[in-house]
């Protein structure tokens, strides 16, 4: 039994999932929302590389668009991540709080 | 059944269970570690079909840097109450069951039509992924680039803008003052007399 697209396609599809699930089961913490957010971001690239290496280019060696919309999605997601925790940084400042919940209390 | 098949199995293994483990831990902080391991092993994965590029970014930047600052933002806001995972019980038998007919179909359909793909496109020896990703990055996707690192620098710009607080009681100088000063502002002369000053009257013992 050899390695196939399906193997990594499904790999993305549990980790997706997870993802998903780690929304709604976290969904007043903070932190835990960015790091599921994270796990699907994941997922995504796990699907993005898995294509690109299956499919082969012009040249018959395996296609790079897809090895690079993957350093796109690198490099959205650490400014992502840097801006979002440089908000619940400021956040917690401000109400000593990251529940999600108690983001109400900012009112303007 | 491959060795590689079979590696492939145990690091999608470990990144399951610590992607599990990333969203019921109940500290962040091994929340955080998990989310490291999950990366790593990705990358590892990647490795496994050729991708050693993206791979490596990963480990040095995303483990290396990314998940660094998170760790420190997590560090520095250790306070979780147990009242932030209130419904955690209520939510998590339907999450299960959505999750998975989630990824029951999604394995369902892309199971079959994908199955038959094969092994990946087969690599020469003299197959260089860096340089391939290079050739295509500084070539067709130049402007792409470029503006990447215009999004790189509004983060930058932003997290800076966002979390700097100025003092009120600080001290700096002022350069636009310091650049209108005179000769004459700075020294006054004085003239006056000379005057002798008286000699002290020695104390007894005071000598050693």
């Amino acid at each position: 039994m050899t390695l196939t697209l399906a193997h990594y396609l499904i790999l993305g599809a549990i980790m997706f999932a997870l993802g998903v699930f780690g929304v709604f089961l976290n969904r007043r913490n903070l932190i835990s929302l960015l790091m599921s957010i994270e796990l699907m971001l994941l997922s995504v690239n796990i699907n993005f590389v898995a294509f690109s290496m299956w499919n082969p280019g012009a040249n018959g060696l395996p296609e790079t668009s897809g090895q690079i919309f993957v350093f796109f999605i690198l490099t959205v997601a650490a400014a992502e991540a840097a801006i979002g925790l440089a908000i619940l940084v400021l956040l917690f400042r401000k109400i000593n709080s990251i529940n999600v919940d108690d983001v109400g209390r900012l009112k303007g | 059944m491959t060795f590689t098949t079979v590696l492939f199995y145990i690091l999608a293994t470990i990144l399951v269970v610590a992607g599990a483990r990333v969203i019921t831990a109940r500290s962040p902080v091994t929340a955080v570690l998990h989310l490291i391991l999950s990366f790593v092993t990705a990358s590892l994965l990647w490795i496994l079909i050729g991708a050693e590029f993206l791979g490596l970014v990963l480990i040095v930047i995303y483990v290396g840097a990314v998940m660094v600052m998170f760790l420190f933002v997590v560090m520095m806001i250790d306070v979780v109450p147990e009242s932030l995972r209130a419904g955690f019980r209520t939510y998590m038998p339907l999450g299960l069951v959505v999750g998975g007919i989630m990824v029951l179909e999604i394995a369902f359909v892309l199971g079959t039509v994908y199955y038959g793909s094969g092994a990946p496109v087969p690599l020469p020896d003299s197959y260089d992924n860096t340089l391939e990703l290079g050739t295509a990055m500084y070539s067709e996707y130049s402007y792409a680039i470029q503006v990447g690192a215009l999004v790189l620098l509004v983060g930058m710009i932003s997290a800076i803008a966002l979390t700097l607080r100025e003092r009120s009681n600080r001290k700096y100088v002022n350069v636009n003052d310091q650049l209108h000063v005179n000769a004459a502002d700075r020294i006054r002369l004085v003239s006056m007399k000379s005057e002798k000053e008286e000699a002290a009257p020695v104390k007894e013992g005071d000598s050693e």
